[in-house]
């Protein structure tokens, strides 16, 4: 076992970790980071995205080991004070059908929307290729993207 | 699915104890950059290294410099990075249009142009820029530095010219003196994230020559010789495009799998062949469709 020491949704974390752990089972069941899900296990499907130092990045991947002294978030720090626009705007869009791809699908956007506030149908849709869903057949997902500058601007 | 083989883990910071735990584990030690390929393969239980060596803390491999004429793209580089270049973006576009068609954003965010000629799959979407633009691959050993012509570096699927206990250190792309354009025309099962079915990189310098490099349609990614050698010399027409594709059977040699039958990928290289090189050509001179614009 090693210890490692990393920031966790603001907060400074320690975890005993093997070389061969996987960081999406130490954040799940060592920290109860429940909103990362493993489904496919190589990177393909998306849905255990988290943001690395502010970069998406597939949790099932990489191994817990690798990410001493460096900084990630979840959903549950994204939205630890209260729900963020984009992911009212999946309320809104009814984004949602079993949810199981939903905190994957919002990490990829949070990250996308910080690199690129006003993206283009064709940039959500390329920003999101790699997180799939198998239930609301995307439109509502890229759709609750688009309107989130729009429902800022509102706010104002 | 949780990893069940156990390995020791490494991080060091200098290229010399990268080099000295190489030649210590020799061929059960494992190089990790990104990991979106080598962490997969321990999972899948292909791969069973002793050592993991992490080398993403060794500063040196993280450059990306244009010095006279010369890209230097280090080991660490990742996708993100070569695509959100404006160097590579404005110098090599090609490139850069071949490296927007791999994987997705959460891969691209960790994976590596130097993990991803390592791994050379034969679907790599970076190999035909590699190959025509002639790229040099710098790698380092403990009898010091060797350059590999990309043109030398795939032996076969998943077979490369580094020998054991080497790295690569960075990969180097010349500029063309002469002007140029290029494509890559990438055909994918659906729009986003897919394995190419086949793929077709081509560049095009004034004075009529023409390098033409395909992946997914053989063992190893590699320039379409006979295909050059018709048409290098001439300006290109409709009469020499069809000439062109009668050759592409002799050209490549794709199989049947999951994501395309052979005779599929056979007759969209034709297409493919037709749309890229008339890109290709027009950008010369900056006209034809904007870089990063779909072609097929």
């Amino acid at each position: 076992m090693k210890k490692i020491s990393f920031i966790l949704n603001g907060e400074k974390r320690n975890a005993y970790v093997e070389p061969n752990d996987l960081l999406v089972d130490v954040l799940r069941e060592k920290l109860g980071m429940h909103s990362i899900k493993y489904a496919c296990g190589r990177g393909d499907c998306g849905a255990c995205t988290i943001l690395l130092n502010g970069k998406g990045v597939r949790s099932c991947i990489i191994l817990a080991i690798e990410v001493d002294g460096q900084e990630i978030l979840t959903l549950e720090g994204l939205s630890e004070n209260k729900l963020t626009s984009l992911q009212e705007s999946f309320i809104d869009h009814s984004s949602f059908q079993c949810g199981f791809c939903a905190p994957g699908m919002i990490m990829s956007a949070t990250e996308l929307l910080n690199k690129n506030p006003n993206p283009t149908e064709e940039e959500v849709k390329e920003g999101l290729s790699g997180n799939l869903c198998r239930c609301t057949g995307y439109t509502p997902i890229i759709e609750a993207v688009l309107d989130v500058e729009k429902k800022d601007v509102d706010k104002k | 699915m949780a990893i069940v083989h156990e390995f020791e883990y490494f991080r060091p910071e200098k290229i010399e104890d990268v080099i000295k735990l190489l030649g210590e584990y020799k061929s059960k030690a494992r190089l990790l950059a990104g990991g979106t390929d080598l962490v997969v393969r321990i999972k899948d239980e292909l791969e069973f290294p002793e050592a993991v060596i992490n080398i993403k803390e060794v500063e040196e491999l993280r450059k990306l410099e244009f010095i006279e004429g010369k890209l230097h793209i280090g080991a660490l580089v990742t996708f993100t990075d070569l695509i959100d270049s404006d160097i590579v973006r404005e110098q090599f576009p090609f490139f850069w249009e071949s490296v927007k068609t791999i994987a997705s954003v959460g891969v691209r965010n960790r994976a590596t142009l130097a993990g991803n000629i390592c791994s050379a799959v034969p679907s790599l979407d970076s190999g035909p820029a590699l190959l025509t633009y002639e790229a040099d691959i710098v790698v380092m050993g403990k009898e010091g530095e060797r350059v590999i012509s990309a043109l030398d570096w795939f032996l076969g699927p998943r077979k490369n010219a580094l020998k054991e206990s080497e790295l690569v250190c960075e990969i180097i792309f010349s500029l063309p003196e002469r002007k140029h354009g290029g494509s890559y025309v990438k055909l994918g099962r659906y729009k986003g994230e897919d394995l190419a079915q086949v793929g077709l990189g081509i560049l095009a310098l004034e004075g009529n020559e023409y390098r033409l490099a395909f992946c997914a349609v053989g063992p190893i990614p590699k320039r379409a010789k006979k295909l050059e050698a018709l048409l290098n010399g001439k300006p290109l027409t409709d009469s020499l495009i069809e000439e062109a594709k009668k050759l592409i059977p002799e050209e490549i040699s794709p199989i049947t799998d999951v994501r395309a039958t052979k005779e599929y990928r056979l007759h969209v290289a034709k297409v493919m062949l037709e749309r890229g090189i008339k890109a290709a050509v027009e950008r010369i001179d900056g006209n034809g469709p904007a870089y990063g614009e779909k072609l097929i």
